[in-house]
């Protein structure tokens, strides 16, 4: 959830090192930019909505793009070709950065569930009566990230890679419409100061929804932070609710 | 004010309803018009409001269920009472506007402040008699249809018998009777077998306005099947399949996207639909499947800037779209609270802009433009200086007249062509 934090070493947004990278702006290649969205989409499909369930039809147009971008990739043959480029090297701990915010801030109490990696019950209907599979959704929830963390560092395989992604793609899937059961305590006990710090962090970087921070990936020139801004707007939205509820509670 | 998340009139528009985030809906009665009063013609005031839905929570899922009206739509008047259809995420309601007044006085039983008289005080037998009160409008639940949609609600249609109606989510549609809550009859199910599997979902969903064995669906893959209930109980083969082939020179990671469908109508005459994706509007003539016959580009300026849009969830807004009465022009809506209508023979095009300062009473609204090009003309705006916050997702038009109401957020606009 609070992802967007981090920030990428080599693309900073020129709002913040104004000059400084100017001379930088050199035309990445084509599948820096394809890593960028994809990128992007595996981090808005881990973002869920603590309390309401997530969209959809926003999750499956997700899905499909992230998968036809590592249908491309791997018909390229880029998914071991991203591992030797230094540029590549920036994404890629960007990438594993940003999934280790999200899963530290989540699992921040005795690595209980990330809402975002439910049951294992793959009958929908039959979900509604067994919903009271805590335990076994704590243990998948672990591994979930750990599986996109590994599609990421296993960059030699690729066709394991692809396995992988695929089953986390899957896994993420799944989670979408068997929404996490977590019960009301759990989910206020998961909160907690760390919150706070995250936020005064993120204030500092936080702006307006505006055009320019995507602006070349547009024309694909060279990505800025495609740490969207937005959706740090709309977590900070998430955590005032949280801290809301907290308060009246 | 809470945001507006749907807006439509009734049968002969003389009520119009709006729903909100909040769970509320406030119905809009036009005003007579009157010798006094010659320019309050075509005013609209409120004439009800009530809490058609509450927050809930599913214990099992452990979810908030969003109070959010999604949907509204009336039914057709047969009595003095009014009747719509109001829905969120997983319940349907049927409530019933009614006016009250008249209050009857001179019971025999009871005095006029509501207590019992003591028997031996009746000496004689009145008829109670009739006498007016001020108008009082009110808004009573009559059905409530739940518990029959695993995903969230997206669209409901009443059928054109007038006794059923249909109330679809993203995997599913149900058929329903009016005076049947605890049965629906489910029609259509996507779902596959698998989850995982899962690429495409419905996204709107309309019965025919005469047919009643017919209604359409689309998907978010830009796909629109027409389906008779006639050939089989489960619709899960269609009768016609609407798909625009793809333009492979326009091909990029976000063209599904945007080709997912966000509201489909059909026109008033019955021969046409309407489907909105995210740049367009498109016409289809039912006898024709493989193309539509119209399209109309919306905001195509915003082709270049759908990385932006795709990163700021811009992307995945639903625009509505809707028919003028007699089915020659069609609107919807865009950013920075412009709103686009679009004649269809001979063809013209118009933005306009639904805000307080461009929307004094009574003053005609100014075409806008979007300068798509280097160079900004007074008064044009450039593409970076929209504010995709201010969306105009919601519209309607009157059934007969041309007055159309627009949702911008938290506001409600109605406008109407200037008589001279």
């Amino acid at each position: 959830m609070f992802v967007r934090g981090l920030k990428r070493k080599c693309f900073d947004g020129e709002e913040d090192i104004e000059g400084t990278l100017a001379g930088i702006k050199a035309i990445p290649s084509y599948n820096l930019q394809r890593q960028s969205l994809l990128d992007m989409s595996l981090v808005k499909l881990q973002l869920c909505h603590m309390l309401v369930e997530p969209n959809l039809c926003r999750s499956v147009l997700i899905a499909n793009t992230v998968r036809q971008i590592q249908e491309e990739m791997t018909q390229d043959g880029t998914w071991q070709m991203i591992n030797t480029q230094s540029t590549g090297q920036a994404s890629l701990d960007r990438l594993v950065s940003t999934d280790i915010l999200c899963r530290s801030s989540r699992d921040q109490t005795e690595g209980k569930h990330v809402p975002a990696y439910g049951t294992f019950n793959k009958d929908f209907e039959s979900d509604q009566a067994q919903d009271s599979s805590e335990t076994m959704s704590t243990a998948s929830s672990v591994q979930a990230p750990r599986n996109l963390q590994n599609n990421v560092w296993e960059m030699e395989n690729p066709q394991e890679n692809k396995g992988n992604f695929q089953k986390s793609l899957d896994q993420i899937f799944e989670t979408l419409e068997n929404k996490s059961s977590n019960s009301v305590e759990d989910l206020f006990s998961e909160v907690d100061s760390s919150y706070y710090d995250l936020d005064t962090m993120l204030t500092g970087m936080m702006s307006n929804t505006k055009m320019g921070h995507c602006d070349s990936l547009e024309t694909f020139s060279s990505p800025t932070n495609t740490a969207s801004n937005s959706n740090c707007k709309s977590d900070l939205n998430d955590l005032d609710h949280i801290v809301e509820i907290l308060v009246e509670s | 004010a809470d945001i507006i998340s749907t807006v439509e009139f009734n049968y002969t528009g003389d009520l119009l309803a709006t729903g909100d985030k909040g769970g509320r809906v406030v119905i809009f009665q036009r005003e007579q018009e009157t010798k006094s009063r010659p320019l309050s013609r075509g005013e609209y005031n409120v004439y009800s409001t009530f809490q058609s839905h509450e927050p809930e929570f599913d214990y099992l899922k452990s979810l908030e269920i969003e109070e959010k009206i999604n949907k509204i739509r009336w039914l057709p008047q047969q009595n003095a009472a009014h009747f719509l259809l109001s829905t969120n995420d997983k319940t349907i309601k049927l409530w019933k506007i009614s006016e009250r007044d008249k209050r009857a006085e001179g019971y025999n039983l009871k005095d006029e402040d509501g207590r019992l008289r003591e028997p031996f005080r009746v000496t004689e037998l009145r008829v109670p008699t009739l006498k007016p009160m001020d108008l009082m409008v009110e808004a009573s639940p009559r059905r409530t249809f739940a518990n029959a949609h695993t995903y969230h609600i997206n669209s409901i249609s009443v059928n054109s018998d007038y006794a059923t109606y249909l109330s679809a989510d993203d995997l599913r549609i149900n058929l329903w009777h009016l005076e049947v809550t605890n049965r629906s009859f489910n029609i259509v199910d996507i779902k596959p077998a698998n989850m995982e599997e899962l690429t495409e979902v419905i996204t709107a969903a309309e019965f025919h306005p005469h047919h009643c064995n017919t209604f359409v669906y689309s998907s978010s893959k830009g796909t629109i099947r027409l389906c008779d209930m006639r050939s089989s109980a489960l619709c899960d083969q269609h009768s016609k399949f609407f798909e625009e082939p793809e333009d492979p020179s326009s091909r990029s990671f976000f063209s599904e996207i945007i080709s997912s469908i966000s509201d489909v109508k059909f026109s008033h005459s019955g021969r046409y639909m309407m489907t909105r994706d995210y740049l367009s509007v498109k016409v289809w003539d039912l006898n024709m499947e493989n193309r539509p016959v119209e399209t109309y580009q919306v905001h195509e300026y915003l082709r270049g800037k759908l990385c932006s849009l795709y990163e700021n969830d811009c992307i995945f807004d639903k625009f509505e779209c809707c028919w003028n009465g007699s089915d020659s022009t069609i609107m919807t809506g865009s950013y920075n609270n412009f709103f686009r209508t679009f004649e269809r023979d001979p063809r013209r095009d118009t933005t306009l802009e639904a805000s307080r300062e461009s929307s004094k009473p009574r003053a005609i609204l100014k075409p806008r433009k979007v300068c798509t090009t280097g160079k900004r003309k007074k008064d044009e705006i450039t593409v970076d200086s929209l504010d995709f916050n201010k969306k105009i997702l919601h519209t309607a038009w009157h059934p007969m007249e041309n007055i159309i109401a627009v949702a911008a957020t938290n506001n409600l606009y109605l406008f109407q062509e200037k008589v001279n």
